[in-house]
Order: C-alpha cells, then structure tokens, then sequence
C-alpha cells in the first residue's frame, strides 16, 4: 500500500537563504498565499457593487460577515467588535486553508503541527497581553475561582494555571489532528478504491464520496470550532468569568 | 522485542482513547436530540453549543490518535 503520510510533505519550490536561516518558498508557504490572495479578492469583488438589495456573490459576502460577526458580538460582548477584524481574519484564513486542502492534488497547510501551533500560540499570548492590558495585575485574579475555601485556594490555583497553560496546546492539537487524520483516512481509503481495481471498487467508492462530504464539513466545522474558542478566551481576558 | 514491533503495539494501545472520543461524541449529540425532542423550538439556539461540544469531545480523542502517530513515525 502507497504510504499515506506522503502527502504532507513539504517541497521547496523556491530555494531562498536570508541570513543562514532555510527561507524557502515552499509548497505550504504557496498554499497560504492563494488562500490570502483568494480571501482578499472574493471579498473585493463580491462588494464590488455595494447593492442594498444583494446579489448572490455579495450575498455570500454579507452571510461570512454577519456570520461570524454573530459569533463575536455572542461570545465576547459588543465591547468585544472591535476585535472583529482579527477574528474575521482568523477565520476565513483557516476555512480558506483548510477547504484548499480538499482540493485533490494540493497540500493542507493547517495539517502541519507549526503552522497551527504558531497561530495558537499568536492567539495565546494576544489573548493574555490584552487581559494584563486591561485588568493590570488583577489579571492574575481569573486562576483564583470565587467561592472556594481558603484550604483548597494553593492546590486549585495551580490546576487553573496549567489548564489556561494547555489552551494553545489544545487548541492547535485539536486543528493539527483533525487535519492530517481525516486526509490520511482519505488517502488510505484512495488507496482501497485503486486496490480494488475496476469490478470490487465501486461500493468503497461510495464511502469515499460519503467521507469526502463528511471531510468538507470537518473542515468547516474545525475553523469555526477555531474562531468560537478564540472568542471564548478573549471574553475571559476582557471579562474575567 | 524489536523496536518496529514495540513501535505498532504502542501504536494500536495508544488508539485505544478514541473509545472516549466515541462516547463523548454519542453523548453530545444524544443529549441534543432527547431535549430537541422535547422542546423542539428551542433546538436552533443550541445548534452552535452541539457543534462546539462535538468538536471538544472529538479532540480529546484525537489527542490520543496524535500520541499514537508520534509513536510510528517519530521513533
């Protein structure tokens, strides 16, 4: 059987070199740039003709918009919108890189643990800049739960540290493994149908196409899953609990 | 015993916590449909929390996948 991890490799396309660090152009570095470059001109050219009666591409604009502007305004509060643009940002960057990976032949940049490792951790330490921005000192206050008795406050401050230290961890692992589980599953399954051959390949055919659409809405689901959580965690620096 | 064979029964042992992710999963989506049920105008405004619920419980278990990927193709 071909070998599934294959396809996440990374290939340099252009080889760079800045100051002795590796700074290729590589497969996964062209991938974001057609995401960026994609996001920014759909969203030039649907709004393009700003009808007060929108047409279908504007419409699908406005839905992406109100969407996730919805989700802020939910999660964060309206003193929250003026983190809009980074969370709209955020979420059509990584819907755009996921559902570019669907595409066949082309590489999933957001399988790879750095790249959404370093979003996360962007995310995380943002996130916390902007609750000692706000609270001061007092940010320290969020890890010492209300209500609980004095005897409990040593053990149960740590417990809350090390659980606001594993929200990058989790969520980049949660991104990360959706990613290169579900197209490794894909691969495999590919690799069933070819082996199969003409006569036997059709029934595992149908599952494919069946865990194809079940992959479409995962990766629609993970970025939104993404943004929410971003959401959620920037409430809790700018309102603590 | 061997490395590669030490290196696929990790592996397989490893998989093991997405028994978890299953029923972590059933669970979300059973509690959704038996209060869907019951009070089915509320269901749409809940929509949101069952995905967001769905996709925590299923990276729980896909921790453990990870672990089990680490296991064959990094050692």
């Amino acid at each position: 059987m071909p070998d599934p991890m294959h396809q996440f490799e990374i290939k340099r396309l252009v080889p760079l070199e800045i100051f002795g660090f590796d700074a290729s152009f590589t497969n996964s570095a062209l991938f974001m740039s057609i995401a960026a470059v994609l996001i920014t001109l759909f969203m030039v050219f649907a709004m393009r003709k700003g009808a007060l009666v929108p047409g279908r591409l504007q419409s699908v604009a406005e839905l992406s918009y109100e969407f996730v502007a919805n989700m802020v305004r939910d999660n964060v509060g309206t003193s929250g919108m003026k983190y809009f643009p980074f969370i709209f940002t955020l979420f059509m960057f990584v819907l755009a890189l996921n559902m570019l990976g669907m595409v066949p032949y082309s590489f999933t940049v957001t399988s790879h643990i750095i790249v959404t490792f370093a979003l996360a951790a962007f995310i995380f330490v943002g996130v916390t800049l902007i609750g000692f921005w706000k609270h001061g000192i007092g940010f320290l206050k969020f890890f010492v739960p209300s209500g609980v008795p004095f005897l409990m406050l040593p053990l149960l401050v740590v417990i809350e540290v090390i659980s606001y230290l594993t929200r990058p961890v989790s969520l980049s692992v949660r991104l990360f493994a959706n990613m290169m589980a579900g197209h490794t599953m894909l691969k495999v399954f590919g690799s069933f149908v070819a082996a199969l051959g003409l006569l036997g390949g059709w029934a595992v055919l149908g599952l494919m196409v069946a865990f194809t659409g079940l992959e479409l809405l995962v990766a629609f689901l993970q970025a939104y899953v993404f943004a929410i959580l971003t959401c959620i965690y920037l409430n809790d620096a700018l309102h603590m609990h | 015993m061997e490395a590669e064979a030490a290196k696929l029964i990790g592996a397989g042992l490893a998989s093991i916590a997405l028994i978890g992710a299953g029923v972590g999963i059933g669970n979300i989506f059973g509690s959704y449909l038996q209060a869907a049920i019951r009070n089915p105008s509320a269901a749409p405004g809940q929509f949101a929390n069952l995905l967001l619920g769905f996709a925590l419980a299923e990276a729980t278990g896909l921790f453990g996948l990870v672990v089990a990927l680490i296991i064959l193709f990094v050692f």
